[in-house]
């Protein structure tokens, strides 16, 4: 199992905690889709997995060497080429230096961007810095890839054609994802496992498989999408008064 | 019935594709490629070739013939007495003078020399301090003070410190030119430092970056807009104290610099000598600035997606 949460806490200061009792294990390979209102700590949860923060209660199971981490914005850095920006992290992870280009010009056709590797994040498309953030990530060769609402700026067309290209990468290189989402159908495109988190505190509520059968049958994707929704809202309803 | 649908029963491949769009299984690599590449395309903006501007250089020189026409018109109505406000042609026919007996070239070499040198040394010295002021919190909060303060007071201040302590010696001119440029270069970089969005700390952090490491390689780089125009700053502190301090400063070994100069017209009580050294020192700036200063500031801010948009 590389992630196993048990009983994880968090709270800022004396406030209110953001995560209360998080009860999760995720296995090797899987992808998990991390699904909840806006609000209730899934960025928060997923930055203790990355160890970007700490849990004030709890225990948590991670991979020794770390995770990596894809954000919601591409956060590409605009003084470096899209291969170079691949590159800072295959040189951060000690990758030597004449290795570097041809891993990252790989890494770059992965994502079928095989052309763009000399032009600068603001001459990409909002989709294709998003694909040149999904390289880097990959380039830091992590078992666990954690994503934070990475496609959640994009446009639809840009986001559906991702979805196809997140899944085929998934397949090729074998990573563990976790997928933060608000979006259900996004959360049942992607993921083999849907877990609800609830708002305030968070907590793992519910979970869901996403079989074979989803997969091919978009009525049945659409009834699960259905029924995932309403245990969605019916959490938001709680916190209405 | 309408056509489409009998068309589309008859093939499945295209069936088979509107599948794939609604459910999960996914759309073939090839056609995944294909599909990316045209939203690449549509999405990407055509490349737009720069041409020469002629207004970036004719408007500039159109509003220096304006203002000189304006002072040659001032001079021509004789409201002041012709050897208090010389003309143009009277200050060009010096500068020709001077350009003859060689000490024009003398006063702009060594006073461009000592700027050059004094900057390049201020650099050298407030990288690290300023790298180090803004990563470490509590040498920030006790210096931080400190450094802007010395950034208000004029380096001029220093040069009766620096004469008594130097004499009349270049390490006088360069002393007070460190004391200008250093703290200007220092508050440059840790503002430009201040102006990095949080978020490529956190990258850098994900990405398993060392202190060093965050510090060299996102840090430095990020804060390179800010930095620059510290510099700017800094050759600009470099450039003012050095003419303050050779204005004062002067016998003993110091050379003849355009503050000399400036100083010796003052004691000919000769205006065109006055105005001659002052265009000169003017005219470095400007030199300086437009050769040096502003192609890479607009390489920096082209390369960075920041230009569009700006009246530069």
């Amino acid at each position: 199992m590389p992630v196993v949460l048990e009983n994880l806490g968090k709270r800022f200061g004396d406030g209110a905690p953001v995560l209360d009792g998080v009860n999760a294990s995720i296995g090797r390979g899987e992808f998990v889709a991390l699904l909840g209102a806006s609000g209730c700590g899934k960025s928060t949860l997923l930055n203790i997995i990355a160890g970007l923060e700490a849990p004030t209660s709890g225990a948590l199971e991670v991979p020794s060497d770390g995770a990596a981490f894809m954000f919601q914005d591409a956060a590409l850095f605009p003084w470096l080429t899209a291969r170079e920006n691949v590159e800072l992290a295959l040189k951060l992870r000690g990758v030597g230096k004449a290795e570097r280009r041809t891993q990252a010009e790989a890494l770059l056709d992965l994502v079928h961007l095989g052309g763009a590797g000399e032009k600068r994040p603001h001459e990409l498309s909002g989709g294709m810095r998003q694909r040149v953030a999904l390289a880097r990530s990959l380039a830091q060769d992590r078992q666990l890839l954690l994503m934070d609402e990475p496609f959640a700026a994009l446009d639809a067309i840009t986001r559906d054609l991702l979805h196809d290209e997140l899944e085929r990468i998934w397949k090729e290189t074998g990573r563990t994802i976790v997928f933060v989402t608000h979006n259900v159908r996004e959360a049942v495109r992607l993921g083999q496992r849907v877990l609800l988190l609830s708002s305030r505190p968070g907590r793992v509520v519910e979970e869901w498989h996403v079989t074979e059968d989803h997969r091919t049958d978009a009525g049945l994707a659409g009834h699960l999408t259905g029924i995932i929704t309403a245990r969605l809202r019916e959490e938001i309803r709680r916190h209405a008064k | 019935m309408p056509n489409s649908q009998t068309r589309l029963a008859d093939a499945p491949a295209a069936a088979q594709k509107v599948h794939a769009a609604l459910t999960r299984s996914s759309t073939s690599p090839a056609d995944l490629r294909e599909l990316e590449a045209g939203l690449d395309s549509l999405q990407s903006d055509a490349v737009r070739r720069a041409r020469i501007d002629w207004s970036r250089i004719l408007l500039p020189v159109a509003a220096l013939a304006v203002l000189i026409l304006a002072w040659q018109v001032y001079v021509w109505l004789g409201i002041k007495r012709r050897d208090l406000v010389p003309g143009p042609l009277d200050v060009i026919g010096q500068l020709g003078t001077l350009a003859g007996e060689g000490r024009l070239q003398e006063a702009v070499w060594t006073s461009l020399q000592r700027g050059v040198a004094g900057f390049l040394i201020s650099v050298v010295i407030a990288t690290p301090v300023g790298l180090l002021l803004a990563q470490v919190a509590p040498l920030r909060r006790a210096f931080g003070p400190l450094i802007s303060g010395l950034q208000v007071l004029p380096s001029v201040a220093w040069v009766p410190a620096a004469i008594i302590w130097f004499g009349l010696s270049d390490a006088t001119v360069y002393f007070v030119v460190l004391m200008g440029a250093i703290p200007s270069i220092i508050n440059g970089l840790i503002s430009g430092i201040d102006q990095i969005p949080p978020q490529y700390r956190r990258v850098g952090a994900v990405l398993g970056a060392s202190r060093l490491q965050l510090a060299l390689q996102i840090v430095l780089p990020a804060a390179l807009p800010g930095y620059l125009s510290g510099l700017k700053q800094g050759w600009a502190f470099s450039w003012r104290s050095l003419m303050a301090a050779e204005i004062i400063t002067v016998g003993g070994s110091m050379g003849f610099g355009l503050g000399s100069m400036l100083n010796q017209g003052r004691d000919l009580a000769d205006m065109t000598i006055v105005l001659a050294a002052i265009l000169l020192i003017l005219g470095v700036g400007i030199l300086v600035e437009l050769l040096v200063f502003a192609p890479v500031e607009k390489r920096l801010l082209r390369r960075r997606g920041l230009l569009a948009g700006s009246t530069r």
